[in-house]
C-alpha cells in the first residue's frame, strides 16, 4: 500500500492496487512487442497476422483453464478436448461447403460443453480431487481422439479456414485477434457480472464460505468445467483453422502451457483471483517468444528452456511479491 | 468391518492387487508364472522409486510435475557420461536430480510458489535443456554401462537386481516416515503448515530438502528404468508422470497433504502395472486400452475416496 502512494498522483492506487498484475502483464507484451520490432525491423502486419494466428489456439485453451482454475479446480484434459474437437471438426468438414463447416462447429462447440460437463459431474460427484479427475480423463479424451482420428488428416473448406487469417478491418488487425476477443467476450462479459459468474469467484475463493452463503457449489464447479469444454472446443476448432488438419496429438502442449500462460496471466491457482484479460496477453508474450528466438537466430531448441524458465522467473517473482504484501 | 478396513487400508489395496492378477489369469489361463510376477515387479521397480518421491511431495500438500523429466534426463547424462567410467556416470546422473530437486525445492519453499507451476516450469526448463544438451553434449552414441543394466534387468537367482535396491529403499523411506522427525514433520506440514510454522518448525528447510530428495528418487527411477530396457533417449519417462501420481492417489496418500504413506504408494504402483498388462493381453487397439486405463485409474481413485474415507 505505501509503494502505491509514493509518486503516483494521478493514478488511482486502488487500479493499480486490484489490477496491478493484469497491467503489468499488458507492459510486458509492449515491451516484448517493442523488442522484437527492435530486433527484427521488418516485422509488419504480416508478422502480427501470425502472430495472433499461433496464439489463439493458447488464448482459447488458456480461456478455459482460466474459468475452471477461478473457480478452485484446475483442468488437465483441456489439451485431449482440444484435440477431441479437432480431430472431429477436421474429419466432419472434409469436402463440406461453407454452410455445413459452420454448422459443424456449431455441433463441436456444443459437444465440448457435454465433455466438460461430464468432466465437471465426474469431479463433483466422484470426490476424488479435480487434479487425479482431469489427469485421468485426459487420458481418456486422448485416446477417443485417437478413435476418432489415428493420423493427422481430415479437411476443412477453405472459407472456413480463412475465418481466422489474414484482415479485415486493418492490416495492423488480425482476424484471428478479433474471433479471439469475440469468443472469449461473447461468454466472459456476460458471465462475470452474473450470479453464475459471482458464484464461480465464491466458490474459488472460499468454498465452504459460498456454500454457507447459499452458493450452489456443484452446479458452479460442473459450469466452470463446462465452459471449459466449451472453450477447449474452441480451441481445437482454432486448430483445425490455422492448420488445416486434424491431428490427434494436437492438443498435447497446450494443457501444460494453458496452465503457465494463467499464472503468468495473474490468475491465482488457489482460484478466486483474476480475470481473463491477463491471459489473453500472456498467450501473445509465450507465442512471440519462439518468434524472438528466431529472430535473434537463437537455436529453436533453445525455445523450450527459455520459456520454462520465463515461467519460472515469473512465478518466483509473483511468489516474492505475494511475501512482500503478506508482511507489509 | 468397514471401520478396520478404513484403519488398514492397505489389505483394501492388495485385495484390489489380486483381484487384477486373478482377472489376468482368467482372461489368460497359465499367464500368472513367476517369470511373470518377476517381469511385472521388474516394470513396476522405476515406477515405484518414481511415486516414492511423488509420495514425499504430495505429504506435504505438494506436487512435482518435473519427475518423468527429470528421470529421463538423469537417465541421458549417465548415459552419455558413460565413457568417463560407470561411478562418475551414475553421480552425473544423480547430480541432475539433486540440482532439479534444488531449485524445485527453492521456487516453493523459498519463494512460496505454487508446486504445481513451479515444478511445470522446471519441467519445461529440464526437457528443453536436455534438447540442447543432447545436441550439443553427446559425441558417441550414448550407452548404458553395464553395471546400470544389471541393476536395471538382471538377477539374482529369481529376484530381480532392481528389487535389491527397491525393498531397501522401500523401508527406508516407510521406516523413515513413521519413525524419523524428518518424516513426521512432512506429514505436520501437510496437515498444516502454519501452525508448523508457528510451533517454529523451519518449514521452509523442509520442504527445500523434501523435494531436493524427490529430485534425486527421480533421478534414481531414471537410471533403474534405462538399466531396465536398456537405453537411454529423451523420450525414456515420458508416459510416467500420470501413473506416478495415480500410484500415490491409489496408495491412499492424500493430494491435499497430511496422510497417507509409501506402503500404499508400492501396491498402487504394482496395481497399475498390473493393470498396462491386463491392458496388453486384452488384444484391443491401443486408443481403446487408454481409454480404458484412464477409466480404470478414475474407477480406483472414486472407489478408494468413496469407501474409504469418512466423507
Amino acid at each position: 500500500m505505501g509503494a502505491a502512494r509514493v509518486a503516483m498522483p494521478f493514478i488511482p492506487a486502488r487500479l493499480v492496487r486490484r489490477h496491478g498484475w493484469t497491467i503489468g502483464v499488458y507492459v510486458l507484451l509492449l515491451a516484448s512487442l517493442v523488442f522484437t520490432v527492435a530486433i527484427h525491423p521488418t516485422y509488419g502486419a504480416f508478422d502480427v497476422q501470425s502472430l495472433a494466428l499461433g496464439a489463439l489456439p493458447l488464448a482459447l485453451a488458456a480461456a478455459a483453464q482460466t474459468v475452471v482454475v477461478l473457480s478452485g479446480g484446475i483442468d488437465l484434459a483441456v489439451g485431449p478436448m482440444m484435440a477431441v474437437a479437432n480431430v472431429l471438426a477436421a474429419r466432419a468438414m472434409l469436402h463440406v461447403s461453407f454452410r455445413d463447416a459452420l454448422i459443424i462447429a456449431v455441433l463441436v462447440l456444443v459437444l465440448g460443453c457435454a465433455a466438460g460437463a461430464f468432466n465437471g459431474c465426474l469431479v463433483v460427484f466422484s470426490r476424488v480431487p479435480d487434479i487425479v479427475v482431469t489427469l485421468a480423463m485426459s487420458f481418456v479424451w486422448g485416446g477417443v481422439a485417437l478413435l476418432i482420428l489415428e493420423k493427422p488428416g481430415g479437411g476443412a473448406p477453405l472459407d472456413f479456414q480463412n475465418l481466422a487469417s489474414g484482415t479485415s478491418i486493418s492490416p495492423w488487425v488480425p482476424n484471428a485477434l478479433i474471433l479471439m476477443v469475440l469468443v472469449v467476450a461473447a461468454v466472459w462479459v456476460p458471465l462475470r457480472s452474473s450470479r453464475p459468474g459471482l458464484a464461480l469467484y465464491a466458490v474459488g475463493s472460499e468454498r465452504t464460505a459460498a456454500h454457507a452463503s447459499g452458493v450452489n457449489v456443484a452446479l458452479a464447479r460442473v459450469l466452470a468445467y463446462t465452459l471449459s469444454g466449451a472453450f477447449s472446443a474452441a480451441g481445437g476448432l482454432a486448430l483445425t483453422m490455422t492448420t488445416g488438419i486434424g491431428s490427434p496429438l494436437s492438443g498435447t502442449l497446450y494443457t501444460l502451457s494453458s496452465v503457465a500462460t494463467i499464472v503468468l496471466g495473474g490468475v491465482s491457482l488457489a482460484g478466486g483471483k483474476g480475470g481473463m484479460l491477463g491471459p489473453m496477453a500472456a498467450a501473445f508474450i509465450l507465442t512471440l517468444i519462439p518468434a524472438d528466438l528466431i529472430f535473434l537466430g537463437i537455436d529453436p531448441n533453445y525455445g523450450q528452456v527459455i520459456q520454462g524458465t520465463v515461467i519460472v522467473l515469473v512465478v518466483m517473482v509473483g511468489g516474492l511479491a505475494a511475501l512482500r504484501r503478506k508482511t507489509a | 468391518m468397514r471401520r478396520y478396513l478404513q484403519d488398514h487400508p492397505i489389505l483394501v489395496l492388495s485385495l484390489l492387487l489380486l483381484v487384477l492378477v486373478g482377472a489376468l489369469e482368467a482372461i489368460r489361463p497359465g499367464a500368472v508364472t513367476p517369470n511373470w510376477i518377476r517381469t511385472t515387479v521388474l516394470f513396476a521397480a522405476p515406477l515405484g522409486i518414481l511415486a516414492a518421491g511423488q509420495t514425499l511431495v504430495m505429504l506435504t500438500g505438494g506436487i512435482d510435475l518435473s519427475v518423468a523429466n527429470v528421470a529421463t534426463a538423469a537417465a541421458y547424462v549417465m548415459a552419455s557420461n558413460a565413457r568417463h567410467g560407470d561411478a562418475q556416470a551414475v553421480l552425473a546422473g544423480l547430480a541432475v536430480g539433486v540440482a532439479v530437486g534444488l531449485v524445485n525445492g527453492l521456487g516453493i519453499a523459498v519463494f512460496q510458489a505454487q508446486p504445481l507451476i513451479m515444478t511445470l516450469g522446471m519441467a519445461l526448463v529440464v526437457t528443453g535443456a536436455l534438447e540442447v544438451y543432447s545436441l550439443f553434449a553427446v559425441t558417441s552414441v550414448p550407452s548404458v554401462p553395464a553395471f546400470i543394466h544389471t541393476l536395471g534387468a538382471g538377477n539374482v537367482g529369481i529376484i530381480p537386481v532392481s528389487l535389491v535396491l527397491w525393498v531397501p529403499l522401500a523401508l527406508i523411506i516407510i521406516l523413515g516416515l513413521r519413525r524419523t522427525g524428518f518424516g513426521r514433520l512432512l506429514y505436520a506440514i501437510g496437515d498444516n503448515a502454519a501452525a508448523c510454522r508457528l510451533a517454529g518448525v523451519r518449514v521452509w528447510q523442509v520442504r527445500l530438502v523434501n523435494y531436493t530428495l524427490c529430485g534425486l528418487l527421480s533421478a534414481v527411477a531414471g537410471l533403474v528404468l534405462a538399466g531396465t530396457i536398456n537405453t537411454a533417449d529423451v523420450g525414456l519417462a515420458n508416459g510416467f508422470l500420470l501413473p506416478s501420481v495415480a500410484a500415490v492417489v491409489i496408495g491412499g496418500t492424500s493430494i491435499f497433504g497430511g496422510s497417507g504413506n509409501y506402503s500404499g504408494t508400492i501396491i498402487g504402483a504394482l496395481i497399475l502395472t498390473v493393470l498396462s498388462s491386463l491392458l496388453t493381453l486384452l488384444d484391443a487397439p491401443e486408443p481403446i486400452k487408454q481409454i480404458l486405463y484412464g477409466g480404470i485409474i478414475l474407477l480406483l481413485a472414486t472407489a478408494y475416496t468413496r469407501v474409504l474415507s469418512d466423507t
